[in-house]
């Protein structure tokens, strides 16, 4: 039996959520107005933000846990990741976004995730995978996991190279359909680039021939 | 990358640090800049090696003062792939500690972040890599003894225009290919540094840099050349870029592509100075194109794991045992293809006889690598093919039949029938 004062902490915490929510939420379609970084369009994040799980801004400006300074009005790149080894890119929203800049800057972020998910879950499998390989090798050999100095145990290149041989041929078709989505991807962002060139170049051209007349 | 990322840790620890770094990297400052002069005044240093110091000079807080003392500089001649690969790490080093964001407190991993804005001072260097100018280089010279062993009289302006052109057409070919590669580079260790990889450059920029090479290139070409090395050099863009670069993910069949694509520019340099494709020319590119195997075959025989985690198709992978009887086939076909050299009357017989202790040595290592199948022996066999292709070309030059020793035969031969004739007419 729940006392009152139990009752009211949860109402309370369960407000203060709220509240805290909808301050964030109202912050962020705020800084939208500004010009705000948008990020990788994280499935994490996403779900974060639906369940309205405390501080959503945090996340979203802390989700790579770097945050451009305020004056700059270019995307930025970060370090490589560790799993995928592709360097993440914080877009630049600009306050006018026209819809060619936002279906470029949006084929960017999507092309970005399928990247990254392929690429991190390609490499942890490659790695799951090499363990198990050496692992079974040295138990067939009689060998332990680490020798008597506690050093990690390897095998030469050449025993390796079956496991690489292995591991390439179970992966071909799925490198297959990855090389068509990325061709598609990277034509894809390459002309909207060039739409967006062009567009951007008319629009000065057009701001001169104003002052020109004016 | 996970946004389940709990809250960073207090900033302003992080700043205590950071002014820390900053304290002892102005006190080292004056002996880390005497040292920079001697290390660039006393030696020979590339362009990118004197980019990479400027950079160290301009920034206060370098932890890779030590790597400057060991880190030997390159040579502009044919560079070795141990040297470059370190200056490749110190430069990636040093430019991860490029502090982009102004003071205040930043982590070393904030610091890593870099904004994508064009600055007009790296683009030189930016376009450089993303050219790959080394091998540009490396294929242009080719494409020059191509043009050098042409039984023609040497033109100047004809043997300038041809070098200029194949250099513009290898430029836009490996940029398109670098293009194509982004996240697969990405994976790779021997080519994460890459422009593209990095967000050094666009994609739109690398492509209109590739657009404004490859045009003029084969313009020049097929207008200031001839229209059969102008092909020639557009043809070989596309083999390069557009049955090379996604084979290599299909088919072990990408190396033979390949080979053809390193054997096409002596052949362009030929055809530049004579206008016509013979013996001669399908000659020096069979022996570029003999060449590329024991090269390529002995490089990727320590990447198997990067292309295989990669998903690259490559026989030293896939097919082990071809990979290095193709190699060793291919030495021993060097010895060959330089015997038919002076049936062609491209060169004297000194040329067989000169060239065969270097032809051996090469088809020796590569019977190592054949029998031996280990790392040392595709080092031995890689590190001889850098020295041997120079080397050999450098021969079949100084032993090319002189064009003045066929001209006069010629007219000898001519002018007695004329002498011969005047007699007999009173």
């Amino acid at each position: 039996m729940k006392t009152n004062k139990q009752k009211i902490k949860e109402k309370y915490s369960d407000t203060v959520n709220k509240c805290a929510l909808f301050l964030n939420l109202l912050c962020l379609h705020a800084l939208r107005l500004r010009g705000v970084w948008e990020f990788i369009p994280n499935c994490e994040v996403l779900q974060q933000l639906r369940s309205g799980a405390g501080n959503a801004l945090c996340l979203c400006l802390q989700g790579l846990g770097f945050r451009p300074p305020p004056h700059s009005h270019s995307d930025w790149i970060g370090p490589p990741d560790k799993h995928s080894n592709l360097r993440p890119v914080i877009f630049y929203v600009p306050p006018e976004e026209s819809a060619l800049e936002r279906r470029l800057r949006e084929a960017r972020q999507e092309a970005q995730a399928s990247n990254q998910r392929f690429w991190a879950r390609h490499n942890r499998a490659f790695r799951q995978e090499k363990e198990e390989f050496i692992y079974s090798r040295l138990k067939a050999k009689g060998l332990e996991m680490r020798d008597e100095s506690g050093q990690k145990a390897t095998l030469s290149a050449e025993e390796m190279a079956d496991f690489y041989k292995d591991f390439l041929s179970k992966n071909f078709k799925k490198h297959l359909q990855y090389n068509r989505d990325w061709y598609k991807h990277n034509f894809r962002i390459t002309f909207l680039m060039g739409q967006v060139a062009v567009m951007r170049a008319l629009r000065w051209l057009r701001g001169r021939k104003r002052n020109v007349e004016q | 990358m996970s946004a389940a990322r709990s809250c960073r840790p207090p900033r302003a620890l992080a700043g205590l640090f950071v002014w820390r770094l900053r304290s002892t990297g102005a006190r080292q400052i004056p002996c880390r800049f005497v040292h920079l002069y001697h290390v660039t005044s006393n030696k020979l240093i590339t362009f990118q090696y004197f980019n990479f110091l400027k950079r160290m000079q301009l920034d206060q807080e370098k932890k890779v003062v030590h790597k400057i003392s060991s880190a030997s500089p390159v040579p502009q001649s044919w560079p070795e792939m141990s040297r470059r690969n370190e200056l490749r790490e110190m430069k990636s080093a040093a430019e991860t500690e490029d502090s982009v964001i102004p003071g205040g407190a930043e982590s070393k991993e904030d610091r890593q972040w870099k904004e994508m804005k064009l600055r007009p001072d790296d683009l030189p260097g930016i376009l450089a890599r993303l050219s790959k100018i080394k091998l540009t280089a490396l294929v242009v010279s080719t494409a020059s003894a191509g043009f050098a062993m042409a039984p023609v009289p040497f033109e100047l302006t004809c043997f300038l225009l041809a070098s200029l052109g194949t250099g513009l057409a290898s430029c836009a070919a490996n940029s398109i290919n670098q293009f194509f590669e982004v996240p697969f580079d990405s994976n790779m260790n021997r080519t994460k540094n890459r422009p593209l990889v990095r967000g050094q450059i666009s994609p739109l920029l690398a492509v209109c840099f590739a657009a404004c090479c490859g045009i003029p290139g084969v313009a020049l070409l097929t207008l200031g050349v001839n229209p059969l090395t102008g092909a020639l050099g557009a043809f070989n863009i596309f083999l390069y870029t557009c049955c090379y670069t996604p084979l290599k993910r299909m088919s072990i069949a990408n190396t033979w592509v390949g080979a053809v694509v390193g054997a096409i520019p002596p052949v362009m340099g030929w055809t530049a100075a004579t206008g016509s494709l013979d013996a001669g020319a399908l000659l020096l590119g069979g022996i570029l194109y003999s060449w590329q195997f024991p090269h390529f075959n002995a490089l990727s025989w320590g990447l198997r794991e990067d292309y295989s985690r990669g998903g690259y198709c490559m026989m030293s992978v896939t097919h082990p045992a071809l990979c290095r009887r193709v190699a060793l086939r291919h030495c021993l076909a060097l010895i060959g293809l330089s015997a038919v050299a002076p049936v062609l009357n491209i060169t004297t017989w000194t040329f067989p006889i000169i060239s065969l202790p270097i032809n051996l040595y090469i088809s020796y290592l590569g019977f190592r690598f054949y029998r031996d199948a280990d790392r040392s022996s595709s080092r031995k066999l890689f590190f001889c093919s850098l020295w041997h292709l120079p080397l050999l070309l450098l021969v079949m030059f100084t032993c090319k039949k002189s064009v003045l020793e066929k001209e006069d035969k010629g007219e000898l031969r001519g002018g007695s029938h004329e002498m011969a004739m005047e007699i007999r007419l009173p």
